[in-house]
């Protein structure tokens, strides 16, 4: 099928990049998984205007794009995450349900209000380029770049049913509690780090990015010179450099690293994180692998419900 | 083999094994991870295998921790026939030091080094592809002479540059794009690490073994126009 331009960029925004679950597979290789930052997110986008959970979105950061819709027949869109002020045609639009573009019909955003990252799924998808089995913008590997003004964003235009709604979309909070599995690295840490991490709130630095955010805490002291031999790093990850300030690192994280990790944040807590805003403060509780498979399995099961009964 | 299992999050565990790391153990976890992809199970995303490590990505919704525990359990038992192997000998130009390596004189200084003996221990030894990870086709070099060792830097730079050879702690690497990083910069390499448009996109695999000549810097001016490459395939024999 041949895709068609279904959109003028007017403005690009700070940061607006296609973003899907990730480019998973080839980490052997050292090639980064990427993917949006707020999963739940973008698959509440992807399953409102009735695409597959997976497929790619553009995820906005704090600036939102200026979008024409450019093709001839009418399109279904849907908006999730952070809260930015959208508008249809300058009037204020309602986030997670859906609605119609027309041609000529302008997409817009204004003022912060709640939130790092929102989501635009289309009804038929984008079509971006695929690398590595993957749609997601990876800059630094050189997978694409975001947004600029006058790009042509093109898709396949379909009609989901409109008005579809996501009746209890989360609320981002400048303050949150993640949850985390301790380890892998969990016998270089002092009990006085260990303390520190787990006592304190933690600040986040605004040299944050979809890499890794940067924490500013009370330092998290490991043991003198034990270095330790690189390995994979994942989602959620948290580093400790020998300064103590963690680092979490995100969907753009490089494949391995070599920093001692104090512990993981579970998969269901990450979307908080990815959400939360520069100098949002974090605490974090340890949690068992059980329990955070609970919730994990808990995550899985509301979306796959919604997708396959469209009820909430 | 001999290993421990760590959770590392609700959806990856890591498989520590036991024993120095050593070219021994690469081949032992490159043969386990063979393992993995001969049992091909359901729900495991991938693996990336390391020094001393294999970490499984799974999906936790389908996979338990437990259930993918006794999995690794009963991989580990698997026999299968090790496969013959050739290892590629690949040597790698390099403009040591000055704006090239502007950790030379660190790495020097902490291991009250001359500049010049830095760069004669870097490219004397040879060196084994542990594993690619990090960045896209960045090679992990074991085999690094423990006289130049050095600890990374306290806060990681910004930005280091597609080609720069750097060592970490016992580890000496090659940076296959622009990327921020927290590895001791000693020299450059004029060579392409890492091409999206090949279908071979990847300079170095597992396996591979590299050596490091040093060149001047208007060789390295040249070769960054011509970039050549070396590379002498080795028989191995039998891997086991």
């Amino acid at each position: 099928m041949q895709s068609e331009k279904i959109f003028h960029v007017i403005k690009p925004g700070v940061l607006t990049t296609f973003q899907d679950l990730g480019r998973t597979g080839y980490q052997k290789f050292g090639v980064p998984v990427s993917g949006a930052m707020d999963t739940f997110a973008l698959q509440i986008a992807n399953i409102l205007v009735g695409n597959q959970r997976s497929a790619a979105c553009l995820e906005v950061t704090l600036v939102g794009p200026h979008l024409e819709m450019t093709a001839p027949n009418p399109i279904t869109v849907a908006l999730t995450g952070a809260g930015l002020e959208p508008k249809l045609n300058d009037n204020p639009i309602k986030m997670w349900k859906t609605f119609t573009m027309e041609k000529g019909d302008r997409l817009s955003f204004g003022k912060h209000q709640s939130g790092v990252r929102a989501y635009i799924a289309v009804a038929g998808g984008f079509d971006a380029p695929v690398f590595f089995g993957s749609q997601s913008t990876d800059v630094k590997s050189g997978f694409g770049r975001s947004l600029d003004k006058d790009d042509s964003i093109y898709g396949y235009p379909a009609k989901a049913i409109c008005g579809i709604g996501f009746t209890n979309p989360p609320t981002y909070q400048k303050s949150v509690e993640v949850a985390v599995i301790e380890g892998p690295h969990t016998d270089f840490f002092t009990k006085q780090g260990r303390d520190n991490f787990f006592n304190n709130p933690h600040t986040v630095n605004a040299n944050s990015n979809r890499m890794g955010y940067r924490l500013k805490s009370e330092p998290v002291t490991h043991e003198e010179n034990m270095e330790i031999w690189s390995d994979a790093v994942p989602f959620g990850g948290i580093q400790i450099p020998s300064n103590g300030s963690p680092i979490i690192l995100m969907a753009d994280r490089q494949t391995t690293g070599g920093y001692p990790r104090i512990g993981t944040v579970i998969s269901s807590d990450l979307p908080k994180i990815a959400q939360l805003v520069p100098q949002g403060e974090i605490r974090f509780t340890p949690i068992t692998i059980e329990e955070a498979q609970r919730r994990a399995i808990q995550m899985e099961k509301f979306l796959f419900k919604l997708e396959t009964f469209k009820l909430n | 083999m001999h290993f421990t299992l760590h959770a590392m999050g609700d959806s990856a565990i890591k498989v520590d094994f036991d024993g120095e790391v050593s070219p021994e153990l690469n081949r032992d976890i490159q043969f386990f991870c063979s393992k993995l992809g001969c049992a091909a199970i359901p729900d495991i995303v991938e693996w990336v295998p390391a020094f001393d490590s294999v970490t499984i990505y799974y999906r936790p919704h389908r996979l338990s921790y437990t259930e993918v525990c006794d999995k690794i359990y009963q991989i580990n038992r698997m026999n299968i026939d090790r496969v013959e192997r050739k290892s590629r000998l690949i040597s790698i130009p390099v403009v040591y030091g000055g704006k090239y390596g502007p950790d030379l004189g660190r790495v020097a200084e902490s291991n009250k080094l001359s500049e010049d003996e830095v760069i004669q221990i870097h490219s004397e030894q040879e060196y084994l592809v542990f594993m690619l990870g990090f960045l896209p086709g960045f090679p992990y070099l074991g085999g690094l002479n423990k006289q130049i060792a050095t600890p990374r830097l306290d806060e990681p730079r910004a930005k280091t540059v597609a080609g720069s050879v750097g060592i970490a702690h016992e580890q000496t690497g090659i940076y296959p794009i622009d990327s921020p990083g927290g590895w001791n910069i000693i020299g450059k390499t004029a060579l392409t690490l890492f091409d999206r448009e090949k279908e071979d996109a990847f300079l170095f695999r597992a396996g591979d073994r590299v050596t490091f000549y040093e060149i001047s810097e208007s060789e390295f001016e040249k070769q960054a126009w011509s970039g050549e490459l070396v590379v002498e395939e080795v028989d191995d024999g039998k891997a086991d």
